[in-house]
């Protein structure tokens, strides 16, 4: 069994990890009703830029992973911009820049799809050395660490003034701009803490995976939305903002561990990505199909109360 | 207080959709007037509102606020000045947000935003006490969300958040349109009770034509992109609606048909 639940700590650490990222994403996706295709881009760019630092210019793990910060927040910002100044569809607009992203990134590992950190120190494991804990506790260590972290922040910005506009950007357009808010910044803000939490995400995944790969990225924002949604139903009923963040961290962990059962019990990996892409279509047809029924159940004929 | 010199508009402008919406709107507003706007369905009435709140581009001419030449200022930028109220209840408050913090983001309207707190403590007696004038009850549910009140009661709150912080100019394109009769007298006693107790200078575009005659101390009649007809004090306190059909009339040289000003009577 040992195997197992081995396999289940790392899925945990995993989950929380990848839950950076939706945190990220919950911004786009459900505060400002876009689904940000940059994110696959900006996940890899933290892994790639991380590894790079580390390995080739043997930067501290720690300021390595405020640089892929920085990565991201201007990847968001090329999204915003295409998005706000030049008012090219959302989708379309993170689409270009997750494809320019692709290019940008081999560039960036000098032409390899690939590069393991296996003799470099990380945050992680100069933790595990310390420790003397596996791999993947001193993931999750870190990982609880920041997921925290980042919750309070979230909570605090977006209860700041500039936070509420944002939200009210999300909400209803016509009437915070008749309030005086410029609402390409408030998105363009949005977008960029988004892919830096997300690049910040996948910084740490790098660390803890112990390499950095041009399509660690692939199919993140499908992982987001599903974690989002996994969240929701689970522990949808917290009222309060950080319940409401804490919940997708959640939501991330659980996909996590249901992707490690799978795969245990005799999956074939390469499966994965149709699963998510499953679980988001069906989370998001699910709404809708019950409403219909429901309007067709309680029709009558006749006028009886 | 509001001064607008050959404003003109067409949409569509070179297909054959081209509409000429604004064609040459010159009006001049004193502080504290308050000015109602009648006419038919496309005389330009919510576009001269759209122009003034800076909605749209104008093609040309001026629209100068309280000295301030805005003809060019994008929307928000103009947020500074003008207080609005829609149509449509939907669209002057956020749904998913709660009462309280409506409020906070009216109460800064036109003002620079930081890392403060989105609202304070001070902040809420405030509200408090502007929402108990609404005798709406609102004043005992600041942390519910907005998308589970009435449309009058949006309505409501957005008439106090559009008044929250003094506009110079307050806007309100047929506001109380959507909402049942008893509902929208009362939002229009309301809204009367605000603009006189804070001296506003305001537009009103109203469908109704007794409530353009009673209300204010200005009548403004638009058609086909042009002011009409201008009338006010005690020459306009004096109209009924048969004037106001009959001038119809004699300036367009057309029939005033459109039921829903017909039913208003």
């Amino acid at each position: 069994m040992s195997g197992l639940y081995g396999a289940l700590m790392g899925a945990v650490a995993q989950g929380v990890l990848w839950g950076i990222m939706v945190l990220g994403v919950y911004i786009t996706f459900r505060l400002l009703n876009i689904a940000d295709m940059t994110v696959d881009g900006s996940f890899a760019l933290g892994g790639c830029v991380c590894a790079m630092l580390i390995v080739n210019h043997g930067v501290n793990p720690y300021l390595a992973v405020l640089v892929a910060i920085c990565a991201g927040l201007i990847a968001g910002a090329v999204t915003g911009i295409l998005h706000t100044v030049f008012e090219i569809p959302a989708i379309l607009a993170g689409i270009l820049t997750q494809i320019s992203l692709w290019s940008i990134n081999l560039r960036i590992m000098g032409g390899k799809s690939n590069v393991p950190l296996l003799k470099s120190e990380t945050i992680i494991s100069q933790l595990v050395g310390k420790l003397g804990t596996p791999n993947s506790i001193g993931s999750l260590i870190i990982g609880v660490i920041i997921v925290l972290i980042v919750v309070m922040l979230l909570y605090w910005f977006f209860g700041t003034e500039i936070g509420s506009a944002l939200r009210a950007t999300g909400n209803n357009e016509d009437m915070i701009r008749a309030l005086g808010v410029d609402i390409r910044k408030t998105k363009l803000l949005a977008l960029m803490v988004s892919n830096a939490l997300v690049a910040l995400s996948g910084a740490l995944v790098c660390q803890s995976q112990k390499y950095g790969d041009v399509s660690m990225g692939t199919g993140a924002i499908v992982i987001g939305l599903a974690a989002i949604v996994i969240g929701e139903v689970l522990l949808g009923r917290l009222r309060p903002f950080y319940g409401k963040l804490l919940a997708v961290v959640v939501g991330s962990v659980v996909y996590f561990i249901i992707r490690a059962i799978v795969l245990q019990l005799g999956m074939n990996p390469n499966d994965m990505k149709l699963l998510s892409a499953i679980i988001v279509a069906l989370a998001l047809c699910i709404p809708e199909a019950m409403k219909k029924a429901k309007i067709k159940r309680d029709y009558r004929e006749g006028d009886d109360e | 207080m509001l001064t607008l010199t050959n404003v003109r508009k067409t949409f569509n402008k070179g297909t054959i959709n081209e509409k000429k919406a604004l064609n040459g709107i010159n009006l001049h507003l004193d502080p504290g007037d308050f000015v109602t706007i009648i006419g038919g369905n496309g005389a330009g009435k919510s576009t001269t509102l759209n122009m003034i709140a800076g909605v749209y581009p104008i093609d040309s001419g001026k629209v100068i606020i309280n000295g301030v030449n805005v003809s060019q200022a994008p929307e928000y930028a103009r947020a500074k000045y003008i207080g609005r109220v829609f149509q449509d209840p939907m669209r002057g408050t956020a749904a998913g947000m709660e009462i309280v913090e409506n409020l906070a983001l009216a109460y800064r309207r036109g003002e620079k935003r930081g890392l403060g707190w989105g609202v304070t403590a001070k902040e809420k007696e405030i509200y408090h006490d502007q929402l108990k004038r609404l005798g709406l009850g609102l004043e005992d549910r600041m942390t519910s969300k907005v998308g589970l009140l009435s449309g009058g009661q949006r309505q409501a709150l957005t008439l106090l958040m559009a008044t929250l912080k003094k506009p110079e100019l307050l806007l309100l394109d047929e506001h109380t349109a959507a909402l049942d009769p008893k509902t929208a007298s009362k939002v229009l006693s309301l809204t009367e009770e605000i603009i006189s107790e804070q001296n506003l200078t305001a537009l009103m575009v109203t469908h109704n034509m007794k409530d353009a005659i009673q209300i204010g101390n200005r009548l403004i009649m638009m058609h086909e992109g042009r002011i009409i007809y201008d009338v006010k004090g005690e020459e306009k306190k004096k109209l009924t609606i048969e004037d106001l059909l009959h001038k119809f009339e004699e300036v367009s040289g057309e029939e005033f048909a459109n039921d829903r000003m017909m039913l208003a009577k």
